[in-house]
Order: C-alpha cells, then structure tokens, then sequence
C-alpha cells in the first residue's frame, strides 16, 4: 500500500503530528510505502528529520511561491500531485493546518475525508476510522468508500514513529502555482506554555477558582508540570481567560496523558472535550460534583490548599529525581 | 458587502446521544433542535459588517421542515432574508453532496455574494467539512476558524487560531470563512425582531428549483456503521486525608502508578 502522510513544519521544525502520523500509517499496513509529503521554501533540509521517523519518501515541494500556507494554493497543488503518485490512502493531522487543508484536496479530488479520527485502521481493503461525535458523547465507527482514502488524525492519538526508514527525496514542482488565501504572518502566543489543543498535560480551572487572579495557582501548577493552561467555558464567559483556553463541545476537544480539573463542575458540554484524556484528576470542595465521576483520582477539598499542595508535591518529587 | 450565512440544525448541546437500533445512526427522537452555536457567531459577524459596510446578510440552510425554525431565530436577529432547502432526495447528503447542494442554492439568489459565512464545525457530526467542499465548489478561497476579520477594498485581512499563536490571513473577495469562538459576542434578539419574523415566510427551493439532479450528486463517501458509547471509565479513587497527604499521594499515583508525570 502507497500512503501519503501530510507532513507539517514551522519555525524550520518538523511537527511531531507528522511523526504521529507515520504510525499511524504504519498501524495500516506495516509494510506500506509510507510518503510524508512536504510544501514550503527551504524547507528540504526537513527531509532527514522525515526519514529519522520512519518516512520511506519524502516528496517535496521546495519552492518560493508556496512558501507562505495558503488552503486554496497547496490543496489544489497536492490535489494535482496526488492525481499523478496515486497514494490509496492520505492521512492528514486534526490540526489547524490538516484540518484546513486535507479537506481543499479531497475536494480538490472529489472524494470524501473522515475527519478528526482517534483511531485508524483497515477492513476488507478499506479505511476505516472511530471518530467521536458530538464531542465524545459517542463514537463513530465509519468506513471511507471513495478513493484515494483520506483521514485526519487527532493529535496524541498515535505515539511519533521513531523507527528510521530511507526517506528518499522525490522533489517535485509547483507548477502554474496560484493561490488566493494566504497567511502573511504568524504571531505566536505571549505564553511560553504548550497550546491545550496540544499539550501532553493540560491543568484546567473553572468557576471554583473564584477569580482570575487566582488562576496563578493554576499557571504555577501547569509549569511545574510542562504543561498547558484550560478553563470552562463559565470562566471564559467571564474573561478571566482567553477564549483559545476553553476546553469543551464548543471549545477543544482534547485527549491529554493527564488532565487535572480544578473547581470545575463537570457539565456535560464540559465532560464531552475532555472525558477521552488518558487520566483525569478532579479537585473540587463538592463530592457531589459530575467531574469526579471520570476522575481516576479526585481531591475533595478547597482548591486554594490543594492545588499548591499538589504544586509543592511535584516539586517535591521533581528534587527526590533529580 | 453582501453576505450569505450557512445555517445548519443541531441537537441541543445537553442532548444524550445513543444508537438504540444499532445501525449507525443516533437516535434524535425527542431531541430540542438549535442552530448550531458556531453558526450563531458567524451570523453575528455578518451583522456587524452589513452595519460597517452595508449590503444584505441572507441565511441558506439545507435540512427538513423543522429547520425552518432555525432560520427564524437568526432572521430576528437582523439577517433579511432566509431560504431554506428542503427536498426528500436531499435527506441523507454527505459534506460534498450538501456542498454542492448549497452551491446551487448560492448560484440562484439574486445577487452573488463578497462573503459566505459558516461556522468551523457542526457540534453534531463534527466534521467540519462541508464549508471548505463550498469553498471548492464554488472556486473560492477560505479561511477556516476565524477570530477576527477587516475589510479592505475588494479583500479582507483575517485572523485564525492556530496552535500556539495566530495566523494572520489575506484573502480577495469574494471567499468562504468559518467562525471559530472568540470571533464576536452575539447579541440577542428583541422583541421587535420575533415578532416581526413571526409571519414571515420563508422560501422553501426544492432540487428542481435550485436546478439539482439528485442523481448527479456524489453518493455518500464516509459511511458510519456503528455509533457505540464512549469506554466506561474505571471508578476513580478519592484520595483522602489533610491537604497535603492528598496532594502527595496523588503526585506518587500519578508517577508510580499512571506514570504520567
Ligand atoms: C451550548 C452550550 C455550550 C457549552 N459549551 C461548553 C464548553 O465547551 N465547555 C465548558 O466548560 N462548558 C460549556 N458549557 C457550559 C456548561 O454547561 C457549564 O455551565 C460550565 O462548564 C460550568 O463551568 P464551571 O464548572 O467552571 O462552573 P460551575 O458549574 O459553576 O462549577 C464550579 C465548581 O467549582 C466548585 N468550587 C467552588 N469553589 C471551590 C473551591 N474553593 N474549591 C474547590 N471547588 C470549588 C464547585 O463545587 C463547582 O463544582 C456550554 C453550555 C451550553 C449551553
Ligand atoms: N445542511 C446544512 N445547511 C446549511 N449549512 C450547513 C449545513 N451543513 C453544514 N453547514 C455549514 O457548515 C458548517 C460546518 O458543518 P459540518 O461540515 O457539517 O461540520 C456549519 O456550521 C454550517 O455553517
């Protein structure tokens, strides 16, 4: 099987979903001819960094009109290129970057795309994906019927390939490149914290924590941790965080390692982005409250004592490691 | 600037989702219908640039009968006018069908738009697809989860969320934009405005007035064949005892036990 994964770069840096990616590629079909597929300008140097994860090829587009992310621009460019490498399965990241763009080539194509799957896999030589619905309340099992088979992948889903494989460079060219939305700038976050929507550990607060000055609670904790700032959409609503932060139906739906509540309630709008993560923490004054009942551990208990204590805690155990 | 906003009808957000016929297909019987939030703030951003900028805000949604109700509640908000797709052949369309269903529909109003409006996803399904298959259909560009968006002449300067930043995006119009939250604060309606949409009648185009074969649409791509219950999480553990003791007894669970930190 030939299977073209969506590579993704910034800052001259591979993304590790494109790493993620390529196992689940490999999760396919072991012995697929695994094809990360590459656009940008001066973007070839990447290519070492594809194959050290398992990319049997890189098919690269080096080239200055392409340089800037534009959907319209590198879909129908990659829906051309698809058309003549003839991949049976495309792979794409739940990413604001896959998410935009695996859809304008698989219109660019005209065929179907399962989006934002947590799992991939293969049934009677066709793909099939399990994608949660109505933000995790349930999930979908779907097949994919049009050809080539395309997906995207919600982060965190597969561990990155770290199995190296000959990544052979195909370049190809952009040819009567035209594009019509393009970005012009990126301005990163002010915080240095991981992104929610990424983050291996997210530590949320909702309306318990009272105010937004106390989040520094919150934030105190997450940066021991390495890990990401979420709030409810109540504390949100509120201003006390920005609106990226929101974790929930109609905010991200997030599959963390850990992810730790802090005087939240657990809403079911709330619950539905967050109830796939690997492990839930719940610390809330309430033993009544819905949270603790996905919890695999809680703390029933003030959040203004726990969670310094479980910030001390961490700290704690970080100096007995070393 | 006239604009076009893609109304879609979902199942209320505290809805309980479950497949009792195990066919694939959840069960929305007794379900209260809303428009889909993220369309609310696309709605909103069509208001605010007909007031900036003038021109006409029209609201198209594909669905049966009960969607009418929908396109009420955004139409008392200000929009001025609404049509509504409705034909039996359209019951079971895909994101690409219900594209380009919705291309034919844009096709026929009297005016082409500068902007079409959607939200990024339906918080049914969640797919998020059908506004970028529009955008194809109809060769435009888009941008996709805007937070922010400026007019400029005969083009708009947009900002999408991205992981760990924003994106600033130059798009010329006309194109297709989704809305992300974060974009607006919607308003509400008056009373003025409900009962001023009361009466109003909304055009229902079936396939032959939007001049669509149901035939020459693309079948189904992605089919479900079984909707099951997320995994039951184990029961949890209350850690109990002086904050402290608690706090500990975690942070040793989570890195003996769970090994995530
Ligand atoms: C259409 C729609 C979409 C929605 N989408 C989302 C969404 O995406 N995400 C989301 O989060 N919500 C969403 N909601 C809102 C949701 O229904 C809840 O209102 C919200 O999640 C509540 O936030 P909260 O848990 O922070 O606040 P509350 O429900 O007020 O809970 C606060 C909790 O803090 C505890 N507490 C208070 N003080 C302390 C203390 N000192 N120590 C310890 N615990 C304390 C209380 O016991 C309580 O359990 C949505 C609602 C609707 C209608
Ligand atoms: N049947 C429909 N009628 C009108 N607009 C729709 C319809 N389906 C989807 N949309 C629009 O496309 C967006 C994304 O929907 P989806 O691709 O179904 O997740 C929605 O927020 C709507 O703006």
């Amino acid at each position: 099987m030939h299977i073209w994964v969506l590579a993704e770069a910034r800052d001259g840096q591979v993304k590790r979903i494109s790493y993620e990616l390529v196992t689940a590629a490999r999760a396919l079909d072991d012995s697929a001819d695994v094809t990360a597929v590459l656009v940008g300008s001066g973007v070839g140097p990447l290519a070492g960094d594809l194959a050290a994860h398992g990319a049997d090829r890189v098919l690269l587009v080096d080239d200055v009109r392409a340089a800037q992310y534009s959907p319209d621009g590198w879909g129908n460019l990659l829906a051309r290129l698809a058309r003549e490498d003839r991949p049976d399965v495309i792979l794409g990241g739940a990413t604001a970057r896959g998410r935009d763009l695996t859809p304008r080539i698989a219109a660019g194509l005209g065929v179907g795309v399962a989006s934002d799957a947590v799992e991939v896999g293969m049934a009677a030589g066709r793909l099939t994906a399990v994608r949660p619905i109505y933000a995790g309340k349930a999930l979908a099992r779907v097949v994919v019927h049009s050809d080539p088979q395309i997906a995207t992948i919600r982060p965190n889903s597969y561990p990155p390939c770290e199995r190296p494989a000959a990544g052979t460079v195909v370049a190809a060219d952009a040819g009567d490149y035209v594009a019509g939305a393009v970005v012009t700038h990126l301005e990163a976050a002010a915080s240095t914290r991981p992104d929610v929507a990424e983050a291996d550990i997210i530590v949320s607060g909702g309306r318990g924590m009272a105010g937004p000055e106390h989040f520094a609670l919150i934030e105190a904790l997450a940066d021991t941790l390495g890990a990401a700032v979420g709030a409810s959409r109540a504390v949100v609503d509120a201003g006390w965080r920005p609106h990226g932060d929101q974790v929930g139906q109609t905010g991200k739906t997030v599959s963390p390692s850990l992810y730790i509540a802090c005087g939240i309630s657990g809403a079911v709008q709330h619950l539905a982005g967050m109830k796939t993560s690997k492990y839930i923490v719940a610390i809330n004054k309430d033993p009544e409250a819905p949270i603790f009942s996905v919890a695999d551990y809680g703390i029933v208990g003030d959040v203004f004592e726990v969670v310094p204590a479980v910030t001390e805690a961490v700290r704690a155990l970080r100096a007995a490691n070393g | 600037m006239n604009t076009v906003v893609l109304i879609k009808q979902v199942p209320d957000t505290a809805t309980r989702i479950q497949d009792r016929t195990a066919k694939g297909r959840v069960d929305l019987s007794g379900v209260t219908w809303v428009v889909n939030p993220y369309d609310e703030y696309a709605v909103e951003e069509a208001l605010r640039i007909k007031a900036a900028h003038g021109g006409t805000v029209t609201l198209i949604a594909l669905g049966p009968e009960r969607v009418a109700s929908a396109l009420k509640d955004m139409l008392a908000l200000g929009a001025d006018e609404a049509v509504q797709i409705v034909d039996p052949a359209f019951d079971d369309l895909g994101a690409q069908g219900t594209a380009a269903v919705l291309a034919a529909a844009i096709g026929k109003l009297p005016a082409p738009p500068d902007m079409i409006w959607a939200g990024w996803k339906g918080v049914d399904d969640d797919q998020g697809l059908v506004p970028i298959y529009l955008a194809h259909a109809l060769g435009l560009p888009h941008v996709s989860f805007v937070v922010q968006v400026a007019i400029d002449g005969g083009r708009a300067i947009v900002q999408r969320e991205v992981e760990g930043g924003k994106e600033t995006v130059t798009t010329p119009l006309p194109a297709v934009f989704t809305a992300q939250k974060g974009l607006n604060e919607v308003r509400y309606a008056s009373l003025k405005g409900i009962m001023a949409v009361k009466r109003k009648e909304i055009p229902a185009w079936d396939a032959a007035a939007i001049g669509v074969d149901p035939a020459s649409i693309a079948p189904r791509a992605v089919e479900t064949t079984e909707i099951t219950p997320p995994p039951e999480r184990p029961s949890g553990r209350i850690l109990g005892g002086a904050p402290s003791d608690a706090a500990r007894e975690l942070v040793r669970l989570l890195h003996e036990e769970a090994k995530v930190i």
